[in-house]
């Protein structure tokens, strides 16, 4: 008998041991680049490696967050729900890690160096409001903050789509040469926000959605 | 702006106080190793030969006699090398791949012997020659030099090479002759870089100096490093090092040598010459549009105490190579 994710959590034992495989999964990626730092594996330049390597994370957790809604609706994944707050914090989590592992490993924090980047380098700019939103999302996300903020709180989300738009800007702006990567990222998002902008059409229209 | 002539001496040619206190005791040594040196005369450059067991490359046979009868160079005071392991194993040569471990993963095939140069444009002898026949004159020399990468990195890196103005010379440049243009081969075949799609460069590479930069002793045509032949991933048979401009000028795989009367168009100017101009000098004062030039991480880099320097004016060549570009706005001509 084959076993479908929505048959697995209709037991409270399979909604368990399934939660804590999609709470263990997005640490390999850590885990990975741990266990290659301490195999001193990662080049001649393993601080550039590691920077590189938690912001493309970073970015690949705010899609997978972004992908949760559409996801639901179009093939009627509603378990996929269940685990949107957790991926939008891994999101936060990568993203606090990248910036860490930046002005540890790059910048060494010499205030010197990092009051430059903060006030003259634009991706670095951008990057760093993008973290900011992040933040700002990942603190009221607590059920205490949805009660508290009532209707305010869905309108205070709405800030990952801008949030996401800067994170593709500072990873363009990075680019000296060979477009192809940044082009697969930036489809994908777009293939996830244009799917908001239909849903509001349709919305607009009067078709409703059941969400 | 002050720009200080240069000195009569390099500061190269001077000996150091270190090596002037010892005198004696290096005498001594050299002539009791007089005798190993006549029967094995790579004795210089085969310090290096058991540093690393990453892979060597001895090259073609006439070249490891050359390289092996190289002269020894002085080291950049105060700078330890960087490894050959880095040297060798973190390279940006987008002919095949953007990655810094691509050249090395992807160059191991390429062909680079035989080799032939066209020499071309103003010269008074034109022509298509073998390697071989193009280094033939030239005596081997170890050259340690600084190597600043525009993205803001840094290594000491032991070339084995020759002036690139002696190889000049030899085949006269005409009074017409003001610019020296580089191309490196293009073989899409052989280097996957060249067949991707979604490269903003333009193949094949093209680096270019003015005549009295390509003149300057500094510049020279490397055909080796660490005392063996270079690697394919380093710019194997025949590569420019111009070690007071940012590494993407120290252009690899040269094919052809042409002088001409105009600037050439050089790679990546006409990619992004916002970014990017024809000089490229190493200067701290001058930011890459997108990240400071101010500092520099010399690698390889421990990850809890980054080895941030200050870069410095010319790649710490000012002494040497300032007077080139005396009257000329850094700031307009970068």
């Amino acid at each position: 008998m084959v076993l479908s994710i929505a048959d697995i959590h209709r037991s409270s034992t399979g909604r368990r041991v399934f939660w804590w495989l999609m709470f263990l999964l997005p640490l390999m990626p850590l885990a990975w680049i741990v266990f290659k730092t301490l195999e001193q594996d990662l080049g001649a330049d393993p601080a550039q490696t590691i920077v590189t390597f938690l912001g493309l994370w970073t970015l690949r957790f705010l899609l997978i967050t972004l992908a949760v809604t559409p996801v639901r609706r179009v093939f009627g994944w509603l378990w996929a729900q269940r685990y949107r707050r957790m991926y939008g914090l891994y999101t936060l989590f990568y993203a606090c890690l990248h910036l860490l592992a930046f002005a540890t490993f790059i910048l060494g924090w010499r205030p010197d160096l990092i009051a430059r980047e903060l006030s003259e380098r634009p991706y670095i700019i951008v990057g760093f409001i993008a973290w900011l939103g992040l933040v700002a999302l990942g603190m009221t996300s607590t059920r205490g903050w949805v009660r508290r903020l009532g209707r305010r709180w869905q309108q205070l989300h709405y800030l990952v789509y801008p949030i996401a738009v800067l994170a593709m800007i500072h990873f363009a702006w990075l680019i000296r040469a060979g477009f192809g990567q940044v082009l697969f990222y930036a489809l994908l998002l777009a293939l996830l926000l244009g799917y908001r902008v239909k849903s509001l059409v349709k919305r607009r229209a009067g078709i409703v959605h059941p969400s | 702006m002050l720009i200080k002539q240069a000195p009569d001496i390099p500061s190269s040619e001077i000996t150091s106080e270190s090596v002037y206190r010892r005198r004696r005791q290096i005498l001594k040594a050299m002539l009791a190793g007089g005798a190993m040196m006549a029967a094995h005369p790579a004795m210089a450059l085969d310090r290096y030969a058991l540093e690393s067991d990453d892979k060597r490359y001895p090259g073609p046979d006439w070249l490891q006699t050359k390289l092996r009868a190289a002269k020894a160079g002085d080291p950049v005071t105060g700078e330890s090398l960087t490894p050959y392991t880095d040297v060798t194993g973190h390279n940006n040569f987008y002919e095949f791949g953007l990655g810094k471990e691509d050249p090395k993963a992807k160059a191991q095939n390429f062909n680079t012997d035989p080799w032939k140069v066209e020499i071309s444009g103003e010269v008074g002898k034109p022509g298509t020659y073998t390697l071989e026949d193009l280094l033939k004159p030239h005596a081997l020399e170890e050259r340690i030099y600084r190597l600043r990468c525009v993205e803001a990195w840094s290594m000491v890196i032991p070339w084995v090479g020759f002036p690139l103005g002696d190889l000049i010379k030899r085949f006269e440049p005409t009074g017409n002759a003001k610019y020296v243009e580089f191309t490196t081969l293009q073989d899409p075949a052989q280097m996957p870089g060249q067949r991707s799609f979604f490269s903003t460069l333009d193949w094949p590479y093209v680096e270019g100096l003015r005549m009295d930069e390509a003149m300057h002793p500094l510049a020279i045509l490397a055909v080796g490093v660490y005392g063996d032949a270079l690697p394919p991933q380093n710019g194997a048979p025949l590569r420019l090092v111009v070690p007071w401009k940012y590494g993407f000028k120290s252009i690899k795989s040269i094919v052809r040598i042409r002088l001409t009367e105009e600037m050439p168009k050089v790679t990546w100017n006409q990619t992004a010459p916002s970014e990017y101009g024809f000089y490229a000098n190493v200067n701290p004062k001058v930011d890459h549009p997108r990240w400071s030039q101010a500092t520099e991480r010399r690698l390889p880099s421990s990850l809890f105490s980054p080895h941030i320097i200050d870069t410095r004016m010319f790649n710490g060549y000012a002494d040497q190579v300032a007077h080139l570009y005396s009257g000329m706005d850094l700031r307009k001509w970068f």
